[in-house]
């Protein structure tokens, strides 16, 4: 595997291999030194061009605990005002020399469009609506943790769907390694287009809830108001929101999963974050192992093993 | 001026083909005689196999001057124009300041003096392009203008459009529209559909173009102005246009290359060169148009070279500046990818686009004595791979890239004088 770029392209046995590499992982991160030489003279490279705090800590804990050398590359919105080219700025990382560029933007399809002017590895961090590959494969892994595979499984992701990255990686990653989703919304938060997705749709959370194993809630933006897309975050809440009565019509053993950052009392209710079933800070937690193993994966063959 | 014998060729005009040799002195046709005749030229311009047409005549030309000369020059984009075997093409308004009075006309036109090809300009509807004050249209109408549009974007405000359509019509001018309602397609970078969703580029509805046909149609028959739909990309759109056409109203459209060859699929890449607006549709719209072209609902096929510099496309691809370049392949994917006689395919690039924008004094006339020498020679058989280093253009953005067509113009003649001589610009 030379890039990262999404989920859509993976088989199930490239993210089933990248599973079991993170256990690996997660048993370095349990030593008192959690920290191998695997990566020495790398150097690995974060192009954010969209704030994100958990993320890009994540992949810097990671790459830190394989030894690689890291290198911060902050791009103000400015920059790109003034006239340089996101191929000139990806040029000129490159000419200080990486090996791998993680890269997050607010516009889909910016990893692949670098791929074109780079050597090195590029890992999608987020890119628009597109996808977030490493949080599908966190989440993947957290699922595996808790339920002890996904296969068979049957999981609701909840919210707003079409302008959601997490969402579209992690419908393509869950239903790759053999669970049905059913994606929760109303119809202004799905995409204009489900045509080719190998998922099932239903407007009512009620209903869906008492039939997974899995609710995974999406954030919901404020901005979303402005552009009439829900009457009001009131409304949505009623409807759409994991209330602690709507948790009572899980089955025992489901969980509760959100990419982060909660928006308490809007799509989760601030009792249901802190119950036991909710594993938002193992996600958290696996993110960095997961994101070792995919820098491993990517940069590691080369190196010493 | 020296004479000019095109030799050998087969000549297709409106009126048909024959097989003939063609003699042009002092910018006019001298003499049209069937093959094997003793006529004499002091160049001779061998067309054997070749095709001998009017030139051809490109409703929607943007040539990027004043403003934005890194992108495109009168001059380079004459020079594309002439070596895709067109006389005369129509340039945009929307440049830097945008043609919306006489001097900034005046600027075009006089820079098109010395262009390989015959630059007319069309003329912004409103002030500024900004939606809001009618443009001196009397004062551009008397500098031979005959066409309006605040291309690049749509007149929003349905009053005003009212109102420059019946100002128009006493003026004998036509409106030219790009149909987009700005609303519903705000920030939407590519067609909304499966791809769209997909790929999670923010999309615009086939709607949000076909409201205003719907709209623009209306308010044709409300005034009896005159109403061109530029570029035109959905099956409704096309269908509207017919219906409108059936019933007598005055409307008529063009479709692009792009919009008859590619699909959204495209945008799969990722790649900026495939923005555009309005957007590559789905495989049902392409066979629309493809459909309305051979039916001659579409009236022309007009370019929309839209030349971009690298730094503008090398961008976020909802972020790139939408277009793509035209003038050098649109033959070449007329006479390749739609099923149609040589004569239907000249017919919406070179009579029909001429008798439209109301040069066919000059343009898209027959080929006979005394009529002004401004012809085309086409090898349809030539086949060539696009090769985006290879164009006159200044810009490099086709889409075409590294794809192989049928069909290549190998002279162009314009007022008398050879410019592009066995595929090479002649200056």
């Amino acid at each position: 595997m030379k890039h990262l770029l999404g989920i859509e392209g993976l088989e199930g046995d490239d993210i089933e291999h990248l599973l079991e590499l993170t256990d690996t992982f997660v048993e370095v991160s349990r030593r008192r030194m959690p920290k191998v030489p695997a990566l020495q003279g790398r150097t690995v490279t974060w192009l954010f061009y969209e704030d994100s705090t958990r993320t890009r800590l994540s992949f810097e804990q990671a790459a830190k605990r394989l030894s690689a050398d890291t290198l911060s590359f902050s791009v103000s919105a400015s920059s790109v005002n003034k006239g340089e080219s996101l191929r000139d700025t990806v040029e000129t990382i490159e000419a200080m020399g990486v090996d791998a560029i993680v890269v997050r933007h607010r516009s889909a399809g910016v990893p692949h469009q670098i791929t074109r002017w780079v050597s090195g590895s590029v890992i999608n961090a987020g890119d628009g609506w597109h996808e977030h590959p490493t949080q599908a494969l966190l989440d993947c892994y957290t699922i595996r943790e808790h339920l002890g595979g996904v296969d068979g499984l049957r999981i609701a992701v909840v919210g707003d769907v079409k302008h959601s990255r997490v969402a579209r990686s992690d419908a393509w990653a869950f239903t790759k390694l053999g669970a049905e989703v059913t994606l929760v919304a109303p119809p202004t938060l799905l995409p204009p287009s489900l045509d080719g997705w190998p998922v099932a749709v239903s407007d009512d959370l009620d209903a869906v809830l008492p039939e997974v194993d899995v609710v995974y809630l999406l954030r919901m933006q404020r901005e979303r108001m402005t552009e009439a897309l829900v009457p009001s975050l009131r409304e949505y809440t009623a409807r759409y929101g994991l209330t602690r009565s709507r948790v009572d019509l899980l089955g025992d053993k489901a969980i509760v999963m959100h990419p982060g950052p909660m928006n308490r009392g809007v799509e989760i209710a601030a009792d249901v974050a802190d119950l036991p079933r909710a594993v938002v800070t193992d996600q958290v937690r696996n993110g960095v192992a997961v994101r070792m193993a995919v820098l491993f994966e990517l940069l590691g063959s080369g190196g010493e093993r | 001026m020296k004479s000019v014998l095109i030799r050998g060729g087969r000549v297709v005009d409106a009126g048909g083909g024959r097989v003939a040799d063609v003699v042009v002195e002092d910018g006019r046709i001298a003499a049209v005689a069937a093959d094997g005749s003793d006529l004499a030229g002091d160049v001779v311009l061998d067309a054997g196999g070749c095709v001998v047409a009017p030139g051809l005549v490109d409703l929607h030309t943007h040539l990027r001057q004043p403003g934005r000369e890194e992108a495109e020059t009168v001059d380079t984009g004459g020079r594309a124009a002439a070596l895709g075997g067109f006389t005369c093409v129509l340039a945009m308004p929307n440049t830097d300041p945008p043609v919306d009075s006489a001097g900034v006309a005046r600027e075009v036109l006089e820079l098109g003096r010395d262009a390989c090809c015959d630059v007319r300009t069309a003329a912004a509807i409103t002030v500024g392009r900004q939606g809001a004050q009618l443009t001196p249209m009397a004062e551009l109408a008397a500098l031979g203008v005959r066409f309006f549009t605040d291309d690049g974007t749509g007149v929003q405000d349905g009053r005003l459009m009212r109102r420059a359509l019946e100002y128009g019509r006493g003026l004998g001018v036509t409106l030219a529209q790009h149909c987009e309602d700005d609303v519903l397609a705000a920030g939407g970078a590519m067609h909304e559909g499966a791809w769209s969703s997909r790929l999670g580029i923010p999309g615009q509805p086939a709607e949000a173009e076909e409201l205003m046909v719907m709209r623009d149609i209306a308010l044709a028959r409300l005034t009896g102005g005159r109403v061109h739909f530029q570029h035109l990309s959905t099956r409704r759109s096309v269908e509207l246009v017919a219906s409108a056409k059936a019933q007598g109203l005055p409307v008529t459209c063009e479709a692009t290359p792009h919009h008859f060859t590619l699909t959204d699929e495209r945008c799969s890449s990722y790649d900026p060169v495939f923005r555009v607006n309005p957007p590559l549709r789905t495989d049902d719209d392409v066979a629309a148009v493809r459909g309305a072209l051979a039916r001659g609902d579409i009236d022309c096929i007009a370019t929309d070279h839209a030349p971009h510099a690298p730094e503008a496309k090398e961008q976020p691809f909802d972020q790139a500046a939408p277009g793509m370049l035209g003038l050098e392949t649109a033959l070449a994917l007329a006479l390749t990818h739609l099923d149609l006689p040589i004569a239907d395919v000249l017919a919406l690039l070179s009579w029909r686009p001429a008798a439209l924008l109301g040069v066919g004094d000059r343009h898209g006339g027959p080929i006979e004595a005394g009529r002004p020498a401004n012809l085309c020679v086409v090898d349809p058989a030539a086949t060539w791979t696009v090769d985006p280093l290879a164009l006159a253009s200044r810009s490099r953005n086709t889409p075409y890239a590294g794809m192989t067509l049928t069909g290549r113009v190998r002279h162009t003649v314009l007022a008398g004088e050879p410019v592009v001589v066995d595929g090479e610009a002649q200056r």
